[in-house]
């Protein structure tokens, strides 16, 4: 194992797809000479040339269409949004053009490509900078998205999002670019789309979080442990296709589950998760299933109000011990 | 006494304007080349092919219409009528591997990039036989194996998609060229700047064709879009051109001219076309917006009766070669129709059918 940060992950993954296949190539803003404005691009431009690694204008509708076209003839492409959050301006891009374009036209054309960059907030960067969109994404068909929590998922996942042949959305965090952890040093290291991981293992209560929600999730969990509550926490990974079995699996063991979050709570994963699990182990339920999320009101810039509309470690623990009646 | 305050206007008045009974037209047409077909580079054969298409795009779209009427399907019918000149000789003038994409008005374009008559009638009846399965139905028409890469309903929604194309040509090396088709309502959309300056920027070799038919939807092109459209090229030091839609001998000069330029020196261009729809926007349309008498002064210019006229003027073809295309045209098209009316639904499995290339997940199916 290597110890990586998140950032070296997905470069490593990026680099490894690129030199595999040459109708792989990077597009977005400040990606090639700037080298990334997280520095996840670092060093692709020296290494492939300005045919493959792409500075586009700040043009998020223009070049997210461009992507399209171009996965529509073959390429391979990886559009890089700065955030997912001005990627609303490409929503139609991906929305009614990726997702729809094969089934509209019987199945005639796909489109391959990758849409990657940091999602939901990233500290005091106001309302329009903040938005978690996992949830809305996967409410489309065709569709996958992804959101990883730690380096080693980060590159399997992405080497697989390259190679998956429709649209993937591929969610990071800014502020999990310098978050280290080991990395799996196997060749061609790919882990699947749709496959929970079971990352502690636990007796009393099932959390399933993932993204920047499964470190508040780990944190939580030491905490209880000093407790003596026992948490499972499964990180679903990709949050479309939806891993349900892995979750019902821990619920038949703990028979209590907590959802963290970071979307606002209507029609989110938390309600559409907790949904599934009503009607698939309803009768194994010790208490209503609980979420932890966003509150129905924009991301706030003051430090402490910030904090308090962010879900933490104490929300956490407060909905376990709601479902532990505690 | 206090003079009147003015009420504000925004929107240009459009039917309501004092004319003095003159028809006020939503575009003026460039005139038409002088050129005959042999100095352009066609045979007599290649005109009388171009007749043939357009009279097939005329009369498939005829029956169509009457179709729709009849109850035999539902949804969005737009209609080509009018516009057909403009299909036609561009595809004469492209190389058959040339990418093409257009918008949701798009019957003329799939028939006249291969798809026929049959597939085309059955993908509106939204039968299994059709193009795109029924899954697509009149404004998703493809052959994508014949570079005919869709209609698209978001209006300017398509214009990047055909700009990703070129770039994947350019990328490729492939010699192949993009062309992409859009109406004058889709130079309102933003879509349209960021493409056009990307597509500067990059050199990249595709066509971005206004078909200027005076209208978005019900709103003339005054009233919608300031100044002269093919102008807004020179805001991205675009190479751009405007001509007449309405003689397909001219738009294959200019297309011919301009699809060799692209191809040679890898370079975008931004074209107006001018044209004119004959029918409503769309089936539901009932057409309050113009006056008959602009309506009939464009009819005098329809460009299938031009071409058949063509065809008799230079002795190309004589009345009767003519007629017997016509008669042809006319069986293949009501056969078309009896073809999609006893053509299957899709079964209900293709509900769940054309999502995915690669591994399918449909969420929470029982």
């Amino acid at each position: 194992m290597a110890v990586l940060q998140f950032r070296e992950a997905l470069k490593e993954a990026i680099d490894e797809e690129m030199d595999r296949d040459e109708n792989v190539f990077v597009m977005g803003e400040e990606v090639a000479e700037y080298n990334g404005a997280y520095k996840v691009t670092e060093g692709l431009l020296d290494k492939y040339g300005f045919k493959r690694v792409i500075d586009t204008p700040i043009s998020e509708l223009g070049f997210a269409g461009i992507g399209v076209g171009a996965a529509m003839k073959g390429l391979r492409p990886i559009v890089e949004f700065m955030t997912f959050n001005f990627a609303v301006l490409a929503a139609d891009q991906i929305i009614n053009h990726a997702s729809k374009v094969r089934y509209m036209l019987g199945g005639q054309a796909s489109v391959p490509i990758v849409f990657r960059g940091p999602n939901a907030s990233a500290g005091q960067l106001g309302a329009t900078h903040s938005v978690a969109y996992d949830s809305m994404y996967a409410h489309f068909p065709g569709l996958s998205v992804i959101y990883p929590s730690e380096p080693d998922d980060a590159k399997g996942l992405l080497k697989s999002a390259i190679r998956n042949d429709d649209t993937v959305i591929f969610m990071e965090s800014e502020q999990m670019y310098g978050l280290k952890g080991e990395v799996s040093e196997e060749k061609d290291y790919i882990i699947p789309i749709g496959k929970a991981k079971v990352k502690r293992e636990g007796e009393d209560v099932t959390i399933v979080a993932t993204g920047k929600m499964y470190h508040i999730a780990k944190q939580a969990a030491e905490q209880l442990a000093k407790d003596g509550v026992d948490a499972e926490i499964i990180d679903p990974r990709t949050i479309k296709p939806f891993d349900l079995e892995t979750v019902i699996k821990s619920i038949k063991k703990t028979h209590r589950c907590v959802i963290v979050d970071e979307a606002h709570p209507f029609g989110g994963l938390a309600s559409e998760v907790g949904f599934l699990i009503q009607r698939e182990a309803f009768d194994y339920l010790d208490a209503p299933v609980q979420r932890v999320c966003l509150p129905d009101v924009c991301a706030p810039f003051s430090k402490p109000l910030f904090d308090l509309w962010l879900p933490d470690a104490k929300n956490v623990i407060e909905a376990v011990n709601a479902v532990m009646y505690r | 006494m206090a003079k009147k305050k003015q009420e504000a206007v925004f929107t240009p008045i459009g039917l309501n304007k004092n004319n003095n009974g003159k028809v006020d037209k939503s575009v003026e047409l460039p005139p038409a080349t002088k050129k005959k077909h042999k100095e352009l580079g066609l045979s007599d054969d290649d005109v009388i092919a171009m007749f043939d298409q357009m009279y097939l795009q005329r009369r498939f779209e005829e029956r169509a219409m009457q179709m729709y009427q009849k109850g035999k399907f539902g949804g969005f019918l737009h209609l080509y009528i009018g516009q057909e000149a403009i299909s036609t000789g561009t595809v004469f003038a492209l190389n058959d591997d040339d990418d093409i994409i257009t918008a949701y008005r798009d019957h003329g374009w799939g028939l006249v990039r291969g798809i026929s008559a049959k597939e085309g009638m059955a993908e509106l009846f939204g039968k299994a036989t059709g193009c795109s399965k029924g899954k697509g139905g009149s404004m998703h028409f493809a052959k994508t194996e014949n570079h005919f890469w869709g209609g698209y309903g978001i209006v300017g929604g398509h214009i990047p998609i055909g700009g990703g194309f070129a770039f994947a040509n350019k990328y490729l090396g492939n010699g192949q060229i993009s062309t992409c088709f859009f109406g004058d309502g889709a130079v309102d959309q933003g879509a349209l700047h960021e493409t056009l300056n990307m597509s500067q920027l990059w050199k990249l070799p595709c066509v971005y064709v206004v078909e200027n038919n005076g209208y978005s939807m019900g709103t003339a092109s005054n009233r919608h879009t300031v100044g002269e459209i093919h102008e807004r090229a020179k805001g991205y030091g675009m190479k751009s051109a405007l001509f007449n839609g309405m003689d397909a001998l001219t738009v294959y000069e200019n297309m011919k001219a301009i699809a060799d330029d692209v191809r040679e020196n890898s370079i975008p261009y931004f074209v107006e076309i001018r044209t004119y729809r004959y029918r409503g926007h769309s089936m539901s349309d009932p057409q309050k917006y113009r006056t008959k008498e602009e309506l009939e002064q464009y009819q005098k210019t329809d460009p299938v009766e031009r071409m058949k006229q063509y065809l008799l003027d230079e002795k190309i073809a004589k009345q009767k070669e003519i007629d017997a295309i016509q008669e042809r045209i006319e069986e293949d098209v009501l056969e078309a129709v009896k073809f999609a009316d006893e053509s299957p639904f899709p079964e209900p499995d293709a509900l769940y059918e054309d999502m995915f290339a690669g591994t399918p997940f449909i969420h929470d199916k029982k």
